[in-house]
C-alpha cells in the first residue's frame, strides 16, 4: 500500500482513524468515497486520527483516504471582502449554489473567486528590489478599500517583470529574476501566524462609539479584549456593535458555533450601515465567517484561526484590523469535543490539557506590528466568552482572563433591569488608559484622563453607599450624600446606558462622550453650591433643563445643543435656590 | 442492504451492545435487533471499526442476549414524509399511534436534518400576537423563532404552551399555524391534557403528534424530537405550512442523552451531562426559522423544567444559549395565585426588536416595554429594602416604583387562560395606565413624544406643578 492511500479504520462523530498512510501533523486529507475534507490532528503508531469537517454519516471502515500533501491554508487575495464563509473559507453564496438551503457535504469550494478578473496596478517597476511581505501592486477591492498585493513569503528579488492590468488572481503579474511568478493570490497555512518585523506596545485607542467602553475600558488598536457574560447578557450585541461602529479599517467578524440567525442579522444590516468614517456601507470592510453551532465541529474549530489569518493578512497591509470571534468558548467546546473521541487525558471540566496554551498562542496573533513592508498595521481581538451558568470561574473564562488585557464583565443583573449595555463597571478593568492617556489629552481634551477618574470614583463612591442605603434607606444618608446619589445614577442612566438599538444613541463620538461625562459633573457642581445655598435637593435634580439634557441624547445634532443644555440647567439649578 | 444477521455481540452495558467481527457496517446506520422471542428492537451506530461496533438500542437493552441477532440496514435513520402527516398520532419512533395505517410517504426523509446555510436563512420579523400580555408587551415572539419555556415542576407551562398554540396569530393575516406536538417522557396525564385540548379547539385534526411517554424507552426520546422537526422542515419548506412545533419536555431529553454518555464512559462535562450537549441541543434548536425562496416557517416552543428550579443548570443554561431568547415561569408568582406566573425580567425574546415598531405593531412598543422592565425590576428590588428599613425610608420615586410592582403583577401579567388580549389596544394601552401611576418625571425610559402622545393624564401638567 502506498503511503499516500489508506482506508479508513475507524469512525467515531467526526473523528476518524486511518490505516496505512503516513502524513504529517495537519495536513489535509480527502475521506471517505465522497472526498470528505480531513486534518490530521495525531499520529498513533500507524494510525492516523483525522477530525473531519464534514458530517461523517453513512461513512464506513475500509473506504479510502488520500493525502494530499498540504496544510490547512486559506487563499488570501482580492474578494476577501463582503465574503462570507464557513470555518474553512468555503464562500456560504457558493455552497448554496451548489446545494441549496441546506448544507450537504462532498462539495469542494475555493475561497476566493479564481475567474473574476481585477484591475491591478503595478507599484514598483522592473528592476526594483522587493522582498517577502512588500507590496507590489494594488487593487481597488471594495469602493472603500484598497487591496494591497503583497510578495508572498519567501518570494524577494530583483524585478524582472511587472504589468498593470486586468487579471485574474492567479495570473502571474510579476516575475522576479530568479523566475519567481507572483500573483494577486497567495495561500497561507491557518495554524501559523504570518511573519512581521517587529511587535510594538498599542498607543492609540480602538474607538468604538460605546460610552462605557471607550470612556471607561478602552480597548487599544492591537490590543485583546474578553468579554464573558451568561446569555442574554450582551456578547452578541456588543459585538456587533464594535463590528459596526469601531474605527478599524478591516473587520473580521467570526461566529463560531452561534446562531444562524444572528449572522443573517449582520449580513442584512450591513450592507445598509453607513460607515462614519467613510461614509460607505460598513459592508465594504467587512468579512464573515459563519460556522454556527449545527454545522461540523471540526470546521467551527478551526474557524477562529481562518479568520485570525484573514486578519493578519489584512494587517500586513498596513490597515488596522478588529477581529471579532463570538464565541470563544464554542471553539474551545469543539476542541473538548474531539479531544475526547481521541480519548485524551482531560483537564479541568473535561477540556483537553492544552485548552490555555491555544487561548494564548491565539491572542497572540493580535498586536499591533511594524510589517514586512516597512509599515503600521494592527490585529486588535475582540472574543465573546459564554461560561456556563454565567460562572467565570471555569476553564475558558480564566484562560482567557490570564491573557487579554481589557475585561468587559457582563453582568446578568444588569440585563434583567435592561440596562444595556450590561457591562458590570465595578469589576471590569481596561489595562491600557495609561498608554493610551497622551492619546486623548492630544486629541479630545487635555483634562480627559482626569475627568474618567472623576466619573469612575463616583461610581465607586455610590457602590459603598448602596451598601449603607441597603440597611436603612436612602432618606437617612446626609444630603451631601443623597446627591453623590443623583449623580451616579445620572452616570448609569444617561451615560452608561446605551440604546444599541436606536439610530442617534447607538453611537456616540468620543468628542461628545466627553462632554456627556462634563456635563454630569457640571451637574454635580452647581448642585452642590444651590444645596449650600439653601435649595432642596428634589427641586435641583427635578429642574426641566436636566431632563431635557438627558433626554436629548436620543436626538438628533446633540453634539451642538449639549453646552446650551449644560448652561440652562445651571441656570435653572441656580434659580432654585432662589426660590426657597 | 447487507441483509446478513451477526450473532457477535461480546459486551451490553446499559443501552449500549457491542459487537465484532462483521463486515463494514457505516456510521450511523440503523440496526434491526432479533430477541430470542423472535422480538424486535432498533438502533443506531455509534461508533465503527473493522475491530467492533457500538449500538445504541432505542427501545433500550433489556432482554438481549449474546444470542440476539443484529442486522445492519444499510441507512440512516428516515421518516416517511407525506402531507399526511397532519392529523396523525405517531409514537416515538415514528410508528401509528392512533391505530391508523402507515403513512404513505412522498419522501424519506433523513431526520438528522442538515444545518440551514447562514447565507439562506431570512431574518424572522413579523410578530405574532399569543394574547398574553407578558409575552406580546416584554418578549415578543416573531414567526420562526426558537423560543422556550424555562419552567420547573408543578408549575403551569402546559397552559401557558397550549394557549399560545390557541391564540397565535400574525395580526392581519389569517395564515394558520400546524402544530407539530412532540412529547418526550411526559406522563399520560400530562399527555392526555394537551391532547383534549387540541381536540377541543379543533387544532388536533391541524396537528401531527409524535409522542414518547415516561413509560416508553428512554432512549428512543433522543430520536423523537428529530422525527418532530423532519415533519416540520417537510411542512414548512416543501408544503408552504406555517408549522408551530412544541416539544415537552427537553430535561428529559437531556436525561436520555446523559445515559448514552455515562454507558460509553465519555469524559463527562457539567453535572455529569456529555460535553458535546450543546452541539447536539443546536442541532434541534437550529431547525427553526425562515429561508430564502421558501414561504413556510418552523417556530418552536420546546418546553423544560429546570431541575431544582435552577436556571444555571446545563440543562436551561445550555439550551438559553443557543435559543433565541426564553419565557421564564416563576413559582412565587405562581405562589401568589397570578396566572400567566411569567417572570418577565429573566425573560427575553432576541428578535422583539425585529418584529415590533412602527407598522409591526406600534411606535412606541420599544420604550413601553423598556420602561415597563424598568420601573420592575426597580420594585422588585425595593421590596427587599422595604423588608429591612420600612416604607418610611423611601423617598417618593421609591414609593412609586414600589407599588408599581404590585400592581404589574396584578394588572399587566394577570389573566385568565382564555383573554387574548389585542397588542396595541389592549396590551400597550393596558401599560400606559398602568404607568401613569408613576411620575412622567421617573419615566427615563420613555420618549418624550410618546409621553405626550400616549399618556393617559396631560404630562404637562404634572411636570409644571
Ligand atoms: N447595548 C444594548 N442595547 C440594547 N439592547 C441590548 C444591548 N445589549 C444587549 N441587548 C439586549 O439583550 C439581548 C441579548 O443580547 P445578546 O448580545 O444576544 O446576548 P448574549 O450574546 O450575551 O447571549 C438582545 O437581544 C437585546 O435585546
Ligand atoms: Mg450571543
Amino acid at each position: 500500500m502506498s503511503k499516500e492511500n489508506g482506508l479508513i479504520y475507524r469512525i467515531s462523530g467526526p473523528v476518524v482513524t486511518a490505516i496505512g498512510i503516513a502524513p504529517r501533523m495537519y495536513e489535509v486529507v480527502r475521506v471517505g468515497h465522497e472526498g470528505l475534507m480531513g486534518e490530521v490532528i495525531e499520529l498513533h503508531g500507524d494510525q492516523s486520527v483525522i477530525q473531519v469537517y464534514e458530517e461523517t454519516s453513512g461513512i464506513k471502515p475500509g473506504e479510502p483516504v488520500v493525502r494530499t500533501g498540504q496544510t490547512l491554508s486559506v487563499q488570501l487575495g482580492p474578494g476577501l471582502l463582503t465574503q462570507i464563509y464557513d470555518g474553512i473559507q468555503r464562500p456560504l453564496p457558493k455552497l448554496e449554489e451548489t446545494m441549496g438551503v441546506f448544507i450537504t457535504r462532498g462539495v469542494d469550494a475555493d475561497g476566493l473567486d479564481l475567474e473574476k478578473k481585477w484591475e491591478f496596478n503595478a507599484t514598483v517597476k522592473k528592476g526594483d528590489e522587493i522582498s517577502s511581505g512588500q507590496v507590489i501592486g494594488t487593487v481597488q477591492e471594495t469602493e472603500t478599500i484598497e487591496h494591497r498585493v503583497m510578495a508572498p513569503p519567501n518570494a524577494g528579488g530583483k524585478v524582472k517583470s511587472i504589468k498593470s492590468g486586468t487579471f485574474n488572481i492567479t495570473q502571474p503579474v510579476c516575475t522576479l529574476e530568479d523566475g519567481t511568478e507572483i500573483a494577486m493570490m497567495q495561500e497561507w497555512p491557518v495554524r501559523s501566524p504570518r511573519p512581521f518585523v517587529q511587535k510594538y506596545a498599542p498607543d492609540v485607542p480602538l474607538i468604538t462609539g460605546q460610552r462605557i467602553l471607550d470612556f471607561l475600558f478602552p480597548l487599544a488598536k492591537g490590543g485583546t479584549a474578553g468579554i464573558p457574560g451568561p446569555f442574554g447578557s450582551g456578547k452578541t450585541v456588543t459585538q456587533q456593535q464594535l463590528a459596526k461602529w469601531s474605527d478599524a479599517q478591516i473587520v473580521v467578524y467570526i461566529g463560531c458555533g452561534e446562531r444562524g440567525n444572528e449572522m443573517t442579522e449582520v449580513l442584512d444590516e450591513f450592507p445598509h450601515l453607513i460607515d462614519p468614517n467613510t461614509n460607505k456601507p460598513l459592508m465594504n470592510r467587512t468579512v464573515m465567517i459563519a460556522n454556527t453551532s449545527n454545522m461540523p465541529v471540526a470546521a467551527r474549530e478551526a474557524s477562529v484561526y481562518t479568520g485570525i489569518t484573514i486578519a493578519e493578512y489584512f494587517r500586513d497591509m498596513g490597515y488596522n484590523v478588529a477581529l471579532m470571534a463570538d464565541s470563544t468558548s464554542r471553539w474551545a467546546e469543539a476542541m473538548r469535543e474531539i479531544s475526547s473521541r481521541l480519548e485524551e487525558m482531560p483537564g479541568e471540566e473535561g477540556y483537553p490539557a492544552y485548552l490555555s496554551s491555544r487561548l494564548a498562542e491565539f491572542y497572540e496573533r493580535a498586536g499591533r506590528v511594524r510589517t514586512l513592508a516597512g509599515d503600521d498595521g494592527s490585529v486588535s481581538v475582540i472574543g465573546a466568552v459564554s461560561p456556563p451558568g454565567g460562572d467565570i470561574s471555569e476553564p475558558v473564562s480564566q484562560g482567557t482572563l490570564r491573557i487579554v488585557k481589557v475585561f468587559w464583565g457582563l453582568d446578568a443583573g444588569l440585563a434583567r433591569q435592561r440596562h444595556f449595555p450590561a457591562i458590570n463597571w465595578l469589576s471590569s478593568y481596561s489595562l491600557y488608559p495609561q498608554a493610551l492617556d497622551q492619546w486623548y489629552r492630544d486629541n479630545i481634551a487635555s483634562d480627559f484622563p482626569e475627568v474618567r477618574t472623576d466619573i469612575s470614583t463616583l461610581l465607586q463612591i455610590e457602590a459603598e453607599l448602596q451598601e449603607i442605603v441597603q440597611l436603612v434607606g436612602s432618606d437617612a444618608l446626609p444630603v451631601d450624600q443623597q446627591l453623590t446619589l443623583e449623580v451616579a445614577r445620572m452616570i448609569r442612566e444617561f451615560f452608561l446606558q446605551q440604546n444599541a438599538f436606536h439610530d442617534v444613541d447607538t453611537f456616540s463620538d468620543l468628542g461628545l462622550q466627553y462632554h456627556m461625562a462634563r456635563a454630569i459633573l457640571s451637574f454635580q457642581e452647581e448642585a452642590k453650591k444651590a444645596i449650600a445655598g439653601g435649595a432642596q435637593l428634589e427641586d435641583v435634580v427635578n429642574v426641566p433643563a436636566r431632563t431635557d439634557l438627558m433626554r436629548g441624547r436620543f436626538e438628533k445634532g446633540y453634539d451642538e445643543r449639549i453646552n446650551e443644555l449644560v448652561t440652562e440647567m445651571g441656570q435653572q439649578i441656580a434659580a432654585s435656590m432662589e426660590a426657597n | 442492504m447487507s441483509g446478513k444477521e451477526y450473532r457477535t455481540i461480546t459486551d451490553v452495558k446499559g443501552p449500549l451492545v457491542f459487537l465484532n467481527k462483521t463486515e463494514p457496517v457505516s456510521f450511523g446506520e440503523i440496526v434491526q435487533l432479533r430477541l430470542s422471542d423472535g422480538s424486535m428492537k432498533n438502533g443506531q451506530v455509534l461508533d465503527t471499526s473493522d475491530d467492533q461496533v457500538i449500538v445504541q438500542v432505542f427501545e433500550g437493552t433489556a432482554s438481549v442476549d449474546r444470542q440476539t441477532g443484529v442486522k445492519f440496514l444499510g441507512d440512516v435513520f428516515k421518516l416517511p414524509v407525506s402531507k399526511g402527516l397532519i392529523g396523525r398520532i405517531l409514537d416515538g419512533a415514528g410508528r401509528p399511534r392512533d391505530g391508523g395505517p402507515e403513512i404513505v410517504a412522498d419522501e424519506m426523509a433523513d431526520i438528522i436534518g442538515a444545518a440551514i446555510n447562514p447565507y439562506s436563512r431570512q431574518s424572522p420579523e413579523s410578530f405574532i400576537q399569543t394574547g398574553i400580555s407578558a409575552i406580546d408587551a416584554c418578549t415578543s415572539l416573531v414567526r420562526g423563532q426558537k423560543l422556550p419555556i424555562f419552567s420547573a415542576s408543578g408549575l403551569p407551562h402546559n397552559d401557558i404552551a397550549l394557549q399560545i398554540a390557541r391564540q397565535a396569530k400574525l395580526v392581519g393575516s389569517d395564515d394558520d399555524f400546524v402544530v407539530v406536538f412532540c412529547a418526550m417522557g411526559i406522563t399520560a396525564e400530562e399527555y392526555n391534557f394537551f391532547v383534549h385540548d387540541l381536540e377541543r379547539t379543533g387544532a388536533l385534526e391541524n396537528a401531527a403528534l409524535f409522542v414518547n411517554l415516561a413509560d416508553d424507552p428512554a432512549v428512543e426520546r433522543l430520536i423523537t424530537p428529530r422525527l418532530a422537526l423532519t415533519a416540520a422542515e417537510y411542512l414548512a419548506f416543501e408544503h408552504d405550512y406555517h408549522v408551530l412545533v412544541i416539544y415537552t419536555d427537553m430535561t428529559n431529553y437531556c436525561e436520555s442523552l446523559r445515559q448514552i454518555g455515562a454507558a460509553r464512559e465519555e469524559v463527562p462535562g457539567r453535572r455529569g451531562y456529555p460535553g458535546y450537549m450543546y452541539t447536539d441541543l443546536a442541532m434541534l434548536y437550529e431547525r427553526a426559522g425562515l429561508v430564502k425562496g421558501k414561504k413556510g416557517s418552523i417556530t418552536q416552543f420546546p418546553i423544560l423544567t429546570m431541575p431544582g428550579d435552577d436556571i444555571t443548570h446545563p440543562i436551561p443554561d445550555l439550551s438559553g444559549y443557543i435559543t433565541e431568547g426564553q419565557i421564564v415561569i416563576s413559582r412565587e408568582l405562581h405562589q401568589k395565585g397570578i396566572y400567566p406566573p411569567i417572570n418577565v425580567l429573566p425573560s427575553l425574546s432576541r428578535l422583539m426588536n425585529a418584529g415590533i415598531g412602527p407598522g409591526k405593531t406600534r411606535e412606541d412598543h420599544k420604550s413601553v416595554s423598556d420602561q415597563l422592565y424598568a420601573a420592575y425590576a426597580q420594585g422588585r428590588e425595593l421590596r427587599g429594602l422595604v423588608a429591612i428599613v420600612g416604607e418610611d425610608a423611601l423617598n417618593e420615586r421609591d414609593l412609586q416604583l414600589l407599588k408599581f410592582a404590585d400592581i404589574f403583577e396584578n394588572q399587566f401579567l394577570r389573566q385568565s387562560r382564555d383573554e387574548d388580549r389585542p397588542i396595541n389596544e389592549g396590551t400597550l394601552d393596558l401599560a400606559w395606565d398602568l404607568l401613569s401611576n408613576i411620575d412622567t418625571k421617573y419615566l427615563v425610559r420613555l420618549d418624550q413624544k410618546w409621553i405626550d402622545k400616549y399618556h393617559p393624564t396631560d404630562s404637562k401638567d404634572s411636570e409644571e406643578e
